[in-house]
């Protein structure tokens, strides 16, 4: 069987380049997206980098793994314990742990963001008539696509702030990673879309040619929509459009900052998976699409692999002996119950592992020149700082 | 139980657990509905089928038993834009103006411009294939919906409070109406599937306790389906000495000694620390199982299955299901 061999994801020296500026941690759901992050973040700041991580989640789980509370939509200060990381004494960055280093750590407040954006970009008057509209509020609570709008919105606000020099971003719990980058854009062209505009357009006059042209379509595009929604939703988004009309082009030129943002030198992706097929195959996807759009990746950080001590000691090997050792104690033994034991959940570890290396050498051999950092598998939950430091150590290269 | 929503977190395996529980209950001649809403193909990839359409197809074969005839699982991928050009069809007779407004991109529109109601339409086309009804007899005896994760399930779920702000009479209130009387029918449950890890496990506590608080006396919860369930090495008695002490080593050297094994001691060292990390982690489980119950729900217990999920593995969840009286 020909292996293939990725390359090694040296996370510590992404994080110690001080031109690393925003790392973005992008995986469908369920495969510790947030831990990881938290983990980069806490390690980074272990390492000197000043760092904010911004979690998307509204499970509070990086509030719960971070050991806070409760977190909100600015970045508080997550005081961590002076310690030397693993591999700082040989790499000798900056020996002595926390030297100089600080984290912060902030989760989305989508809502809150958006009003923000209305609130910066509209006068007094006209940002309260847009926060009190019932589309408005729909929009900025409930829509897909506006938590990953305000994701982006968020993660463009702190590199501006420039208080910090290095970003971790979480992001948002979606089924596909691509969501990330495809939904603040679909939300931005939504908001300036053309059925938008049409629905406007009757209250204004010089819309009429443009009434002229879909003339034909206009009535029943509103008749229809309006058996749908009823006139009162219809009415709401015309008053809420027609209060915003002078925002609109500021949604796209925000989504489109964030999303140059991405591509500028000093953004580096992680594509975050456990070594299941699903998780994979998102990964594959998001691997394509970044090298699409030409935005830099980094690799990709394999959690959850399963290491076995004593994997010198095969599947079969062990569950032959655990048979041998079984006959051997006869019907009423049970002098080596715990031997027998060991050497059968070793063989089914074995097993397990196998087939993780099997689903992982999938991706590799799609995607051979992706470096891979593996994370084994905690016996524990993640939950607090020592957990995150210990995942954090996982990346050491020595 | 005629309507199964089967949720759970991300990465618990609720399409997997959904796609068994399906299988589960057509066995024994039953014809079932296997309703996926979030348009991903999860269904297609489970049973190993190509993409699924907006049209009921049977997918699947319950095997049949020494006293029960099989069953057919049928699958149908529903999604908001299809769903709302087939009501309008049924209630305005625009099928023709319905194409050319797909075209415009008039129905994405209206059910992104209104969140509610691509929910109400999706529950929705569960709620008809429920009650569907051909020659006097139901079509389905059971419909199993793959519905959004926990997170959601709440808001998904909560028909009439979602449309509120859409239109105050009308077809589409009469037809939220229906689906509700439906949602909170005794006919209708609400499965959770996790896994025996922390996280998981509290959105399962924080889901129901959302589902029951829910206005109109709340939505009936049905089973914890908890997957991916490990054997323990070990009884669990033994496991907690383990976890909290340390393994005999030399116990274990003398053990694999015994059965032929070089190099025991070092050996030995190893699986201890496997046989720990075990320990540990079935202790920490078993935790989580405690709280599972709680609730006070029913639970029933899915198997890891190591060797690859493929159709085998599928049907063996079914069984695991069935013998403990899910299905």
């Amino acid at each position: 069987m020909s292996k293939v061999n990725p390359p090694q994801l040296d996370v510590d020296r992404l994080i110690d380049d001080r031109r690393t500026r925003v790392i973005v941690c992008c995986g469908s759901g369920g495969v510790g997206k947030t831990t990881t992050a938290a983990a980069i973040g806490l390690r980074a700041a272990e390492r000197g980098r000043h760092v904010v991580v911004l979690t998307v989640d509204p499970a509070r789980r990086l509030a719960q793994s971070m050991g806070l509370s409760r977190l909100d939509n600015t970045p508080r200060p997550v005081p961590f314990p002076d310690r030397v990381p693993a591999g700082v004494s040989v790499k000798g960055t900056d020996p002595g742990g926390s030297g100089g280093g600080s984290l912060h750590a902030m989760m989305l407040d989508m809502k809150r963001t958006f009003d923000e954006i209305v609130e910066a970009h509209a006068d007094p008057d006209r940002a309260a008539q847009i926060l009190a509209n019932p589309f408005y509020q729909s929009l900025s609570s409930g829509f897909s696509g506006t938590q990953e709008y305000m994701a982006m919105e968020k993660l463009g606000q702190l590199r501006r702030a420039e208080e910090w020099d290095l970003i971790v971003v979480d992001t948002p719990p979606s089924r596909s990673a691509l969501d990330f980058l495809d939904a603040p854009q679909r939300l931005g062209r939504f908001l300036d879309g053309r059925l938008i505009r049409l629905l406007v357009v009757p209250a204004k006059v010089g819309g009429r040619a443009y009434v002229r042209v879909l003339n034909a379509g206009f009535g029943m595009v509103t008749g229809v929509l309006t058996k749908v929604l009823g006139a009162q939703v219809l009415k709401d988004v015309q008053t809420f459009v027609s209060a915003l009309d002078t925002m609109f082009g500021g949604f796209r030129e925000r989504a489109d900052y964030t999303y140059r943002l991405l591509r500028a030198p000093g953004t580096a992706f992680l594509v975050i998976a456990a070594p299941e097929p699903d998780a994979l195959r998102e990964a594959s996807y998001f691997v394509e699409r970044l090298a699409e759009e030409g935005m830099p990746l980094a690799g990709l950080v394999l959690n959850r692999v399963h290491r076995l001590p004593a994997a010198r000691l095969s599947a079969a090997r062990s569950l032959a002996a655990s048979e041998t050792l079984q006959a051997s104690d006869g019907e009423g033994g049970g002098s080596h119950a715990l031997t027998v034991a060991a050497l059968r959940l070793h063989a089914e570890r074995m097993q397990q592992s196998a087939i993780e290396h099997r689903v992982a050498e999938h991706f590799t051999s799609a995607h051979p020149h992706v470096p891979v950092a593996e994370v084994p598998a905690q016996p524990d939950d993640v939950h607090d700082l020592a957990g995150l430091a210990a995942v954090g150590d996982s990346f050491s290269t020595e | 139980m005629r309507l199964h929503v089967v949720t759970g977190k991300g990465g618990a395996g609720k399409t997997t657990v959904a796609s068994a529980l399906a299988l589960a209950l057509a066995s024994g001649g039953k014809r079932v509905l296997l309703i996926e809403v979030e348009g991903r193909q999860g269904i297609a990839q489970v049973f190993d089928c190509p993409p699924l359409p907006y049209e009921e197809r049977k997918i699947a074969v319950a095997p049949a038993t020494d006293t029960q005839p099989g069953g057919d699982v049928n699958a149908l991928v529903a999604d908001p834009e299809s769903a709302l050009l087939e009501y309008l069809e049924m209630f305005y007779n625009l099928r023709h103006a319905g194409k050319a407004l797909t075209k415009l991109g008039v129905m994405d529109f209206a059910t992104t411009i209104a969140p509610g109601l691509r929910d109400v339409l999706l529950t929705g086309k569960a709620a008809e294939a429920v009650r569907r009804k051909k020659a006097g007899k139901l079509v389905y005896d059971a419909v199993v919906m793959d519905a959004p994760p926990t997170g959601r399930i709440g808001r998904f779920l909560n028909v009439t409070s979602e449309v509120s702000g859409l239109a105050r009479v009308g077809p589409i209130r009469n037809h939220a109406d229906t689906v509700q009387k439906v949602i909170h029918s005794p006919e209708t449950a609400v499965h959770f599937v996790t896994t025996l890890e922390e996280m998981p496990v509290q959105e399962v506590l924080d889901g129901i306790a959302e589902l029951r608080e829910l206005p109109g006396g709340g939505i009936q919860v049905g089973g914890i389906l908890i997957n991916m369930v490990r054997p323990m090495a070990l009884p669990l008695s033994q496991l907690e000495k383990l976890a909290a002490g340390s393994v005999d080593e030399h116990e274990l050297a003398i053990g694999l000694k015994a059965a032929g094994l070089d190099d025991s001691v070092r050996l030995a060292g190893d699986l201890a620390a496997e046989l720990t990390e075990h320990a540990v982690a079935a202790v920490g489980q078993e935790q989580q199982r405690r709280r599972l119950a709680e609730p006070g729900q029913p639970r029933y217990d899915l198997p890891m299955i190591t060797d690859g999920l493929d159709l085998g593995g599928l049907y063996r969840l079914a069984t695991a299901l069935r013998e403990q009286g899910a299905a």
